[in-house]
Order: structure tokens, then C-alpha cells, then sequence
């Protein structure tokens, strides 16, 4: 049975057929959950897309965050459910404080959109437990606030603990240390601001995204998941 | 009673600041000189209904904290008047 990943719908949200689609391609069920739901009852993985959540309006994620739906993935997550934001969804779990650090202007202020190569910094996490440490992957960013920023303290405890997931081979906005992705403690919840579901098929110029969205559904099968309340 | 309140929301100490950076290189092909430290933050104003001027500082700090200012990169400063 295909593992349900549930894609929640913000007003603004603009990725959320994309991830649908590529969670469908690696052979998951993936399923649109509109924000104002209050349930993800009989989901295995919950995917936060890109967009423009409720407008990006005073700050990207700072009224998503106290979006209905939010409880849900509040508590999804702390039964160790994978919960993954893709851009918009990243800034969104920052700002919900399910993942450390902000994420802000991009230092020269151009809004970007291009592929970029990522390197594969930890494989414990949710998106990565099926790569290769050290793989370089190539996929898309699309962002103008992906500019990663922490305190001096906070970096060096995500640096210590392994959470910081992806790293830019080439950095093209500024984030502190290089960083594209970072995971919660666990490991499963997980934030990046490049599009993996960008780069599913070979069509779109590379599937190096494939591999992140297999992992999000072995992370879907994992007995801690599985052992969640319903 | 009704106060006026200024909340002014700006980029924590330390932490880099892009759009001020740019205003920064600007002035000077405009013919500003000698400018530095631009620093870009916001003001968001509103009236709020208290019983004194510490209830609804009480409570604009509260909102602050939860909602106006993502305390990992931004500080406020409220006024009331």
C-alpha cells in the first residue's frame, strides 16, 4: 500500500500540485489538506509546500504558522511523524518553531530562481535517509527570503548534533554556514529551501530529487511513525 | 481608554541586514556621502482600547513576542502615547 503523504494547502500555497505529483511518481499516494482542516488522521508523512502562505504578509510563515492545521502538524511531529517544508513550508516551520533558525532576505536582495547543487550533509533525517552522505544533488531554488540565519549558539548546536542537512556547494543567498536545510533533533522534520519535487524526471533536467522523496516515504514506513495515535 | 502605540520592529544586533546594505551603496551615487550603518526595520501602528498605558503595554508585548516579531532575528521597541 502506498504511503499517504498529506500536502497542506495555505492561501498563497503554489507548489502543492508539484509535490502531489512527484510524491506520486516515487510511488506514494500523495493528498491536498487544506489549511483551515484541523485533522491529518491517516496520513504517514505531511509535506508543507512552497508558496506564499497567506500572502507572506508582515513575514513568510508568520500567519501560516497559526493556521488551523498547524495543531495537527504540531502533533504529528511530535509523534515522530516526517513532516517536511519546502521552501515557504521551510520559513512556515521556523516560524511555527518546529525547526531552528529564520529565514530572511536574500543578501543582495535578488529574488532567485535557478538550480543549484546541494550537498548531502546528514542522512538522519526524514528526506535524506535514502542518499548518500556527501551526494551532490542538483535541484531548483525559487526564493527571494532563503537567507538562513541563527544565533552564534544555535549554529554551533546544529552544527554539534547533526541537523543540519544540506549544504549549498556554491551559497547564492547568504545563509549562514552554507546552509540550505536543517532537521529538529530527531530528525524528523525537516526544512529546505530548494525544490526536490522540481527535480523528479530527467524532463524537468534532473531527478537528483528523487531520492529525497523515496526517503520521505521510507521515513512514512519507520515503526515510529507507524506508532503514532491516529 | 484608547492608546496609540508604535510598535517599530527591526533586525536584531548582529544579524545582517540586505536591504540596508543596498540603501547603503545607493546613497552614495546619489551624491550622499558619508552614510553609514542603514539599518531597515518596520513600524506597525494601531490603537488599542486599555484600562492604562501598563495594561496595554502588558498586552502589545505580548502580541510582540507571539506574533509581531519573530524574536530570532527581530527586536521591538513599542511607544504608547
Amino acid at each position: 500500500m502506498s504511503e499517504r503523504v498529506g500536502v497542506v494547502v495555505f492561501p498563497g500555497s503554489n507548489c502543492e500540485f508539484d509535490v502531489v505529483e512527484a510524491v506520486g511518481s516515487v510511488g506514494g499516494d500523495g493528498n491536498l489538506v487544506w489549511h483551515g482542516d484541523t485533522s491529518l488522521a491517516g496520513f504517514d508523512a505531511v509535506v508543507l509546500p512552497g508558496g506564499f502562505a497567506h500572502g507572506d504578509y508582515l513575514r513568510p510563515g508568520a500567519i501560516a504558522r497559526f493556521s488551523p492545521i498547524m495543531d495537527a502538524v504540531r502533533d504529528f511531529a511530535a509523534a515522530g511523524g516526517p513532516v517536511v517544508g519546502i521552501c515557504n513550508g521551510f520559513q512556515i516551520l521556523t516560524e511555527a518553531g518546529l525547526l531552528p533558525g529564520a529565514l530572511q532576505k536574500n543578501a543582495g536582495n535578488k529574488f532567485i530562481c535557478h538550480p543549484v547543487q546541494l550537498r548531502v550533509e546528514s542522512i538522519n533525517s526524514a528526506l535524506t535517509n535514502a542518499a548518500e552522505l556527501g551526494a551532490i544533488l542538483r535541484i531548483p531554488v525559487n526564493h527571494g527570503e532563503g537567507n538562513f540565519t541563527c544565533d552564534a549558539a544555535t549554529l554551533r548546536e546544529i552544527e554539534a548534533k547533526g541537523q543540519v542537512v544540506f549544504r549549498y556547494v556554491e551559497n547564492p543567498n547568504g545563509s549562514m554556514s552554507d546552509i540550505a536545510g536543517v532537521a529538529n533533533e530527531a530528525g524528523n522534520v525537516v526544512g529546505l529551501m530548494p525544490h526536490p519535487e522540481r527535480a523528479s524526471e530527467e524532463l524537468l533536467g534532473s531527478a537528483d530529487g528523487r531520492v529525497l522523496l523515496e526517503s520521505l516515504l521510507g521515513a512514512a514506513t519507520t515503526p515510529l511513525a507507524r506508532s503514532r495515535p491516529a | 481608554m484608547k492608546f496609540e502605540v508604535a510598535v517599530e520592529v527591526r533586525l536584531r544586533e548582529g544579524i545582517a541586514d540586505p536591504q540596508g546594505q543596498t540603501i547603503e551603496r545607493a546613497l552614495p551615487a546619489l551624491g550622499f556621502d558619508g552614510v553609514e550603518g542603514v539599518r531597515v526595520g518596520k513600524v506597525i501602528r494601531f490603537e488599542i482600547e486599555a484600562s492604562d498605558a501598563a495594561n496595554a503595554r502588558g498586552e502589545v508585548e505580548e502580541m510582540c513576542d507571539r506574533f509581531l516579531a519573530n524574536p530570532v532575528i527581530e527586536d521591538t521597541e513599542v511607544t504608547i502615547t
